[in-house]
């Protein structure tokens, strides 16, 4: 059995760790690229969201490297995703490519498919070994988090654009590497010590911009157009709202437990949209709420073009914008998009930004001296 | 009192529930009129760029109410069978159109939502009355009487009928012998006669007979819709693919014709896998008909015709 996966950032991490720990042979799908997007444009629905679209470039192009069983998660609505893997084994199907597809539904109180997928893709492996194997792949994954993190802060002040991203592709490639969890916690505190030796600019004038929006849009450098590193390069520090490792203990721990750690958010979002609407469209309005409060300069939407929860998050932000005082972006993003155009578009928005900070100054300014005034 | 109620979405499946509901607690209920160039329009410039067609329509029609009634009837459809949803748009649509920045009305939006229980809707909606001041009693006798409407209803839909068929009052000539097409479509596309450019009538015109997934029992929709490799969460979607199921398997159409709204998010997968599912049965023509605010009369008669006349002449030979 050879086990590929989808890509979804650095996804591809702790999953290939997690497998090799249990002696399961894995093809990680080359970095998603022109390729990958041509040849999942032509085989899936066009109208489909693109997540979907890289999904099924990632399967071909595995497959050509020898991958015969894909794992992928499932979902139960009423987000797309939770349907793709049957329509993404249709199209294998009807193309004739041999890929068993393994779905691992959320358990909704049942634990035993759950455990079933398991066990058929980890080859009979014992709970025990299961467990190891889940301890140092989530390990990777908090690390990686952790680390992506601190990059953000770094980006944004280097002195010599480009140099944190070098040294964050050096820290993922020692994390992929690492075979225990003491040599994971080692990569860490260098990685740290790597990010925090890198050159900073003489000025701190940085912009902090908040990312929501439909998690892969979010998580996925070459579907976003590397948006966290371009923003960053331009003084950008950024603030994103999902991370991978707060996903999986959201969906997969507390809520297959049936307990919740997101009511914060449903009340923040309460006064804007009182029900959840699948995907991440609840939390896109709750953290653009937060990032107001927290005082950040503005806020980007991402999302694939069509994607449902984002529209009903989209069509209700310009009023959060307005009555907290927050500018907001969106970017709906799909197989044509262009780094060009995007990058017009925040260099724009970076500018309205810098230009309402210097006003909210000279006003802060201007009412310092009134009141000294009024003083004497 | 005069509530406002928008001809679009899914009042083609529950206008008879909701208009007789508040009818019954003497309130005056007032639709829009049928989808016209300017209330589409208004619900073009007024929603996202992104919305979907159906989704704009919908806020055309609410923003024509809006000077005629005191409040806006706009439920929050979760879901109609337990186990499944609608779409995410529909569970956000009171929220979206309230902060849409159009001078509305109060939006009265009960939650719909029967994976609650299945007295669900029936609670929401006594709910809604007692915020309107109406005791539990009087709303309780209002919604028999609503269901009751409504069962009436969709038992005209089973013999046959469309739901325009049934506000217009048409007689039944339809049960004839005539060649039968099957028309899959989410009801606010196919049965909103400008939208659709008046589909229904055009095949009718051609001599053929409409099938829609309405006027198949509930139980043929369940069967077919068990066959699909994993339960599916959309309840519309189901429906589609459980009536293409159906007459894949069984014959009794000469053709299927899938209608769907540019930007449907669900339609997206729905579509592809009764596309798949009808090319592997290889035996009834199928044509998919994509409509979004800019579809023209022209585009659409040319690609019927051509459908049309391949449905006649695989019937010729």
């Amino acid at each position: 059995m050879k086990v590929t996966f989808p890509h979804m950032g650095h996804l591809h991490v702790p999953l290939r760790s997690f497998f090799a720990a249990l002696g399961v042979e894995t093809v990680v799908p080359p970095p998603i690229g022109r390729e990958t997007l041509a040849l999942g444009t032509r085989y899936a629905p066009e109208f489909a969201c693109l997540p979907l679209k890289v999904n099924v470039g990632n399967f071909l192009q595995a497959a050509r490297m020898g991958a015969d069983t894909v794992v992928m998660a499932g979902g139960v609505g009423p987000c797309r995703f939770g349907y793709y893997a049957q329509v993404e084994r249709e199209i294998l199907r009807d193309l004739g490519v041999k890929l068993d597809m393994v779905v691992l539904e959320p358990p909704q109180g049942h634990w035993r498919e759950l455990w079933l997928g398991l066990r058929a893709i980890t080859g009979g492996a014992d709970l025990k070994a299961i467990w190891r194997a889940g301890k140092l792949a989530w390990r990777k994954l908090t690390a990686l988090d952790e680390l992506e993190r601190e990059l953000h802060r770094v980006r944004a002040r280097e002195a010599t654009p480009g140099a944190s991203t070098e040294a964050w592709r050096k820290i993922v490639d020692r994390l992929d590497r690492a075979e225990a969890v003491s040599e994971v916690e080692e990569v860490a505190r260098q990685g740290k010590a790597l990010l925090a030796a890198i050159p900073r600019r003489e000025d701190d004038d940085v912009l902090r911009v908040g990312l929501v929006g439909e998690i892969y849009t979010l998580l996925e450098p070459a579907v976003n157009l590397e948006v966290e590193r371009v923003l960053g390069e331009m003084g950008v520090e950024v603030e994103r709202s999902i991370y991978l490792s707060d996903w999986v203990k959201t969906n997969l721990v507390f809520h297959s437990l049936h307990l919740r750690d997101d009511r914060e958010e449903y009340r923040l979002a309460a006064p804007y949209l009182g029900h959840f609407v699948g995907g991440h469209g609840l939390e896109s309005i709750s953290f653009t709420i937060r990032y107001a409060r927290a005082g950040l300069d503005g806020v980007i939407q991402l999302a694939p073009l069509t994607c449902m929860p984002e529209i009903v998050a989209e069509s209700i932000l310009p009023k959060v914008s307005r009555d907290v005082g927050i500018p907001v972006l969106t970017f709906m993003l799909d197989e044509h998009a262009s780094e060009v155009g995007m990058r017009t578009r925040l260099e724009a928005f970076c500018d309205l930004l810098r230009e309402r900070r210097r006003r909210k100054e000279r006003f802060l300014v201007g009412a310092r001296d009134a009141a000294a005034d009024l003083r004497e | 009192m005069r509530i406002g109620i928008p001809r679009a979405l899914l009042y083609y499946h529950y206008y008879p529930l909701w208009l007789t509901f508040w009818q019954q607690l003497g309130l005056q209920v007032k639709s829009s009129p049928p989808t016209n160039k300017e209330i589409l329009n208004q619900g073009v410039s007024a929603a996202v760029a992104e919305a979907c067609l159906p989704v704009k329509v919908f806020y055309g029609h609410a923003l024509h109410l809006a000077p005629q009634a005191e409040f806006l009837f706009v439920p929050r459809l979760v879901s109609a069978e337990p186990g499944t949803y609608i779409c995410p748009k529909l569970m956000g649509l009171p929220d979206m159109l309230r902060h849409a920045g159009k001078k509305l009305p109060p939006v009265i939006s009960p939650t719909l939502n029967a994976r609650c229980g299945p007295r669900a809707w029936e609670l929401a909606f006594i709910r809604t009355a007692a915020v309107l001041g109406f005791g539990a009693r009087q709303a309780e006798r209002a919604w028999k009487v609503a269901v009751a409407e409504q069962a009436r209803y969709t038992a005209k839909l089973g013999e046959g009928k469309t739901p325009l068929d049934v506000s217009e009052g048409a007689e039944d000539d339809d049960r004839s012998s005539r060649k039968a097409l099957l028309v899959l479509s989410h009801p606010y596309n196919l049965f909103d006669d400008f939208v659709s450019l008046g589909l229904i009538r055009r095949l009718r015109a051609r001599g053929y007979r409409v099938i829609t997934a309405e006027m198949l029992p509930g139980r043929v929709i369940a069967e077919e819709a068990a066959r699909l490799p994993k339960a599916l969460f959309w309840s519309l979607g189901r429906l589609i693919l459980g009536a293409g199921g159906y007459y894949l398997r069984s014959g009794g159409v000469v053709g299927i014709i899938h209608v769907v709204s540019f930007g449907c998010g669900p339609d997206s997968l729905v579509g592809e896998l009764l596309e798949r599912q009808a090319r592997r049965f290889g035996k009834l023509p199928f044509l998919l008909l994509t409509l979004d605010e800019h579809t023209g009369d022209g585009g659409m008669v040319t690609r019927l015709e051509a459908f049309l006349d391949m449905v006649e002449w695989r019937g010729a030979s």
